[in-house]
């Protein structure tokens, strides 16, 4: 603090924090991200530790590029097959982004076994982390049938006995098994209404359940914190000594709750 | 600096009990019913119109009197103080609440509304799967390319809106004369165990292509000594029992019927197992077709009450 700043220097900081002042009065923004970002880690976490945001990113990856995918795919019996040949061979680095959302599929699962893997390992499953190991298994579950879903979207011979044998497996269930499959199907033979409804879960209702199951995920990651290995002397995760909001960073503290209009 | 800060805790006391409100009323809504009355009139009566013309004018003026009362030096009715009179009450101390009615009626009212969207939604997503499901009869050609006594492989359009999704296999043989009827073996090749498409196990012939009055079918004369599922090793002998493998009953079979010198198939249905051979079969059926892999005989078929 002995160097004094220069007028131009303050007059710049102004320009840079007067927007995020002017958010931070209103939403409490740059405090919720402080908390979110700098958060206290044990010491000696290690390569392991980024399997989840890993998973994280790789699920990122399905969705922009499965998003760029729906602007070309067609999904009707008619149509579904050649605008896939269209996607792979016509568009421009259209190879590139199916490429990359087939086999990211492949990668996403994977790293999430990896992930589960970590988890189980560590032992980070226990207490009191037990909601989030159950989160963690419906997301499993739910990214499990993006894969069932996903795989009949190319409407090859591949994806429509794979679907039949799937769709029919389900069937097998006591109780519900016919129940499910017929809903599966849209009715009691794979059509055109089996395809409309794999791709509408595909592409809207499991994506939603992930992305609310993942939230849930990540918000327990920062409430409990971050679990130490087991040979760590660090406690796991820990509680949060200073009060997070945005006292000493860029931007000034405001007092919330009171200082608003009545 | 910025700890320096100091900001004015206190701000000056500003509450409700400054705010003049007028009294409440009721002549503002019943003159905007009277309104509603006049414009309903104009479509239905014109009596009506004059009755909600009497009205508006009724309620506009007490409506305009009850405003003005101040302005006219008169006094406001002073209401009786009922909450004064509830409190001095000791014997009601775990009263219902306003407050605890009013969250009551909040949260009921969203629950009916939220049923009254979602209830109708959740049908339309679900319902169509179940509901009007039918299977129309296919064309299969001639009769003449259904030698007696010979296995052919008809491969058809069993849904020609669909398209080439529909397109289906069945196993026929004709079994000649059964009390001078004509009687034939459909079978279809859809696997019970998960639906993998059967193949008859023996030499298959020429093909060929039979126009008929929808689709055109393609047939394929076969001399099979059964039929066996190439995905998870089901096998079945020539009238579709199951032999071997995983497969939990015999293969399903087709209705038919013969119109005007053409084989029509009729729907397909489920079969718990087949005694005998050709025409002199007893076929133990069931009324429609089944999912692969649901048990329909044997103690297992409690298992699936709903069978569609």
């Amino acid at each position: 603090m002995a160097r004094t700043k220069s007028k131009r220097r303050r007059q710049l900081e102004q320009v840079v924090v007067y927007p995020l002042d002017w958010v931070e009065e209103r939403s409490g923004f740059v405090g919720a991200i402080r908390y979110f970002l700098f958060r206290k880690v044990p010491h000696d976490t290690n390569w392991f530790h980024t399997l989840g945001s890993a998973t994280l990113t790789a699920f990122i990856v399905q969705l922009v590029t499965g998003v760029i995918l729906a602007f070309y795919y067609k999904p009707s019996p008619n149509e579904a097959y050649d605008s896939i040949q269209v996607i792979t061979n016509d568009l421009t680095l259209g190879w590139l982004v199916r490429g990359m959302h087939r086999w990211g599929a492949s990668v996403f699962i994977i790293l999430l076994f990896l992930h589960m893997g970590r988890v189980f390992l560590f032992g980070a499953y226990k207490y009191p982390r037990e909601l989030n190991w159950l989160l963690g298994v419906l997301i499993l579950v739910l990214a499990m049938l993006e894969g069932f879903t996903g795989y009949l979207l190319p409407w090859d011979q591949t994806a429509y006995w794979a679907t039949v044998v799937g769709i029919n497996l389900n069937a097998t269930a006591p109780f519900a098994g016919p129940f499910i499959s017929d809903f599966l199907r849209g009715g009691q033979e794979i059509g055109a209404n089996t395809l409309s409804i794999f791709y509408s879960m595909h592409m809207l209702l499991i994506p939603g359940g992930l992305i609310g199951l993942i939230t849930l995920h990540i918000y327990l990651v920062i409430r409990l914190g971050v679990t130490s290995p087991p040979w760590s002397q660090d406690p796991a995760g820990g509680e949060r000594t200073e009060v997070v909001t945005a006292k000493r960073g860029l931007v000034e503290p405001r007092p919330r709750g009171n200082g608003g209009p009545p | 600096m910025a700890d320096e800060l100091e900001r004015p805790r206190e701000r000056p006391e500003h509450t409700e009990s400054e705010v003049h409100l007028p009294s409440p009323t009721i002549w503002p809504f019943a003159f905007a019913a009277a309104v509603a009355l006049i414009l309903l009139g104009l479509i239905v009566s014109l009596v009506a119109t004059a009755v909600g013309v009497v009205l508006a004018v009724v309620f506009g003026f007490l409506w305009v009197r009850q405003a003005t009362r101040e302005l006219r030096g008169e006094p406001e009715p002073v209401e009786a103080p009922e909450p004064v009179v509830a409190e001095e009450e000791p014997a009601a101390p775990e009263r219902y609440t306003r407050s605890k009615f009013l969250e009551g009626t909040t949260l009921g009212l969203g629950a009916v509304i939220g049923g009254i969207v979602t209830v109708p939604v959740l049908g339309f997503a679900v319902a169509p799967a179940f509901v009007g499901q039918e299977h129309p009869d296919v064309d299969l050609g001639p009769l003449d390319n259904y030698p007696e006594g010979d296995w052919v492989i008809a491969t058809f359009t069993s849904d020609p809106e669909t398209g080439s999704v529909s397109r289906r296999t069945a196993f026929i043989r004709y079994n000649g004369l059964r009390d001078e009827v004509p009687s034939y073996t459909i079978i279809s090749n859809r696997c019970v165990h998960l639906g993998c498409p059967t193949q008859p196990q023996g030499p298959p012939g020429e093909l060929a292509e039979v126009e008929t009055s929808a689709a055109p079918v393609t047939v394929q004369p076969t001399q099979p000594s059964g039929f066996g599922c190439p995905c998870h090793g089901g096998a079945y002998d020539i009238e579709g029992n199951r032999t071997a493998g995983p497969p939990v009953r015999a293969l399903d079979r087709y209705e038919y019927s013969i119109i005007d010198g053409s084989l029509w198939l009729g729907k397909p249905y489920s079969v718990g197992h087949v005694d005998g051979e050709g025409a002199e079969a007893t076929v133990f059926r069931f009324e429609d077709a089944a999912d692969p892999g649901v048990h329909m005989d044997g103690p297992e078929q409690i298992l699936y009450p709903y069978v569609p």
